[in-house]
């Protein structure tokens, strides 16, 4: 593989490249390939009745469809609450802007039982939901998704935040005073600036989601093909010992998360060519 | 204050060195220090808190040495898998004889017999699944064949996941095959049965108690008849009842040796002390102070022993055979619990 080597005013690019790879490789790629070397003990058919098995296959579309939806839930009102912050001033804003990344410090089993206890029948709003309206929050798919929802929220915030704030309103101004409405400034000078770190703060939130447990657990109600994430799956096989099974279920799970990942980070350097911005 | 320069660190870095060095030695000079570790599972949180220190006096008092005893709690399947991967446990003393089997053929740690080993299937102390209801009973539960009555909700955690679960579905299964004179299918049936009542597959049996307890969800709860007694004392015997049915299952969390680690720790001697004097009078005492049913009823305080009603009880052998075999037939994927839940 050459690799090209521009001139560069800093020093140690060997260095550091060296220590890049050490550290990737003890941190991410040994113990990913660890995963992919426990699954290969299992012949390609029998990797194949494990994954496909329709409980898992129900799984799946549980854990990727409700991180999916609660990334976007996520891009939509991260923007929002990251307009709000940037843009307003309000009394209490610095707390509200501390509250943000709450959901990180938070022991994901506390968000859980604070949700569920919230959603659940006898709970504020569960009570209401449930009461008035008949629909089933805790205990269902939507649980899962208000969860996943609670602990994906930081991402989109804080990926689109700092770029908001070195958006000049200079910017809309010129826009407006070109012609443009509202929207269209929005649509075609706002947008595209944050775009970028709109898709940062998605594949942040979608990745966390896939893998999230501690939080899920609790308000998913666990009802097999119903409310069964993946990485439950994963759990029930370890007890039964079925350490291959559990880890076929985990390459599974890597190669899907790979994929989308890298088709969202090759959508961002598709709109940042669109837009004239190198990556 | 900060050292500034470099020597003045390492001069006192030493002195640390030396402070620490010496108080170890001292240590080691009035007795010899062994370090034992326990593996468990939850619910024996309290209870082994209460018993270490009576066996290290106990060790003290018999060979002069002092035992530092470290406790690890957990889920019971997670605990063992724990000691697979290499968590150095001299003694294991967990829920189902399943997982210390695991153990054993994982890692041939321990001999295939080692249920053989102590009185009791290994076992020094015992427990029941019980009903815990709402106060007063509202729904009149009283034996198995009410929970599938249509308007009661039952909570009762994934038998998948959780191993205080396996029990649960094993008395349940172990009633109806008593009831209809080992008729497999009707058992099959019943639990199908119950298992349509239950709203909430909990991963594990905390869990399931906070459904029920905090939650409100349900009518009644499946538990361990310690872990019953624990929610009725600290939730307030205004709240919730203990009922208890014909037919239960024994319960039998076993204990044993994890042999390749004592022996690696030089620890076996202590360990197997330790084990033993879970069959002491004082630790069968202990036990039913803890709500375990002792091994050796003569042994507690009769006030104590009172609070158990008698009720007439299976082992998991006598009607699935083993563990291993239960585990196979009922809860790897596949068997019948993954039936119960087939389209």
């Amino acid at each position: 593989m050459a690799v090209t080597r521009s001139f560069s005013v800093l020093p140690g690019f060997n260095l550091t490249l060296g220590y890049t790879l050490l550290y990737l490789s003890i941190l991410v790629l040994i113990p990913l390939s660890a995963v992919f070397i426990k699954a290969s003990e299992f012949s390609m058919a029998e990797f194949w009745t494990v994954v496909t098995a329709d409980r898992v296959v129900a799984s799946y579309r549980l854990s990727f469809g409700s991180s999916l939806l609660a990334g976007l839930i996520n891009m939509a009102f991260g923007l929002m609450l990251a307009w709000v912050l940037v843009r307003y001033s309000f009394p209490g804003k610095k707390l509200v802007d501390a509250l943000i990344d709450l959901p990180f410090a938070l022991p994901t089993a506390v968000a859980g039982i604070a949700l569920t206890a919230l959603y659940a029948r006898n709970g504020w709003l569960g009570q209401i939901i449930e009461g008035y309206f008949g629909i089933r929050v805790a205990f269902a798919p939507l649980g899962v998704l208000i969860a996943l929802v609670f602990i994906g929220l930081p991402f989109v915030v804080r990926t689109v935040q700092p770029v908001l704030q070195d958006l000049d309103a200079e910017l809309e101004e010129a826009a407006a005073s070109l012609g443009a409405n509202r929207w269209q400034s929005f649509r075609y000078v706002v947008v595209p600036v944050l775009w970028p770190a709109l898709l940062t703060g998605f594949a942040l939130a979608f990745a966390r989601a896939v893998g999230e447990y501690g939080s899920v657990i609790f308000i998913a109600g666990n009802i097999p093909r119903v409310s069964e994430i993946t990485p439950l799956m994963i759990i029930t096989k370890l007890e039964q010992y079925d350490y291959t099974g559990a880890t076929a279920i985990a390459v599974v799970m890597l190669i899907f998360s790979f994929i989308m990942l890298l088709s969202i980070n090759g959508l961002q350097a598709w709109s940042a060519r669109r837009t004239g911005r190198a990556g | 204050m900060f050292p500034k320069k470099p020597s003045q660190l390492f001069k006192a870095s030493l002195l640390t060195l030396a402070v620490a060095a010496s108080g170890a030695v001292s240590g080691a000079v009035s007795a010899k220090d062994i370090r034992l570790l326990n593996v468990s599972y939850d619910p024996t949180r309290e209870f082994y808190q209460e018993f270490n220190p009576l066996f290290q006096r106990y060790w003290h008092e018999r060979t002069g040495d002092d035992v530092d005893i470290r406790q690890s709690h957990g889920g019971a399947g997670k605990q063992a898998r724990s000691v697979i991967d290499g968590l150095e446990a001299d003694v294991v003393t967990l829920a189902l004889a399943y997982d210390i089997s695991a153990i054993s053929e994982h890692t041939g740690k321990l001999p295939a017999d080692w249920q053989s080993r102590l009185p009791n299937n290994s076992s020094p102390y015992n427990s029941t699944i019980v009903f815990l209801v709402r106060k007063g009973n509202p729904k009149a539960i009283h034996d198995w064949d009410d929970l599938i009555k249509p308007e009661v909700e039952v909570i009762t955690p994934n038998p998948k996941t959780s191993g205080g679960a396996r029990w649960n579905y094993l008395a349940a299964y172990g009633y109806a095959l008593e009831t209809h004179q080992g008729d497999e299918e009707k058992a099959r049936e019943f639990v199908s049965a119950i298992y349509r009542q239950v709203p909430v597959l909990d991963s594990g049996a905390r869990g399931a108690t906070n459904s029920f307890v905090q939650r409100g969800l349900g009518d009644v709860l499946l538990a361990w008849e310690n872990e019953a007694f624990l929610a009725v004392n600290e939730l307030g015997p205004d709240q919730f009842e203990i009922v208890v049915p014909s037919v239960s299952i024994l319960a039998e969390p076993p204990v044993t040796l994890v042999d390749k680690v004592a022996d690696a720790n030089d620890t076996r001697a202590v360990a197997e002390a330790y084990l033993a004097y879970l069959y002491s009078p004082q630790a069968q005492r202990l036990a039913a102070k803890h709500y375990y049913r002792p091994v050796l009823p003569a042994l507690a305080d009769p006030r104590d022993i009172a609070r158990f009603p008698t009720l007439k009880t299976f082992t998991v052998d006598q009607l699935f055979g083993s563990w291993q075999q239960a585990q196979q037939v009922h809860f790897n994927d596949g068997g019948v619990f993954d039936q119960i839940y087939a389209p």
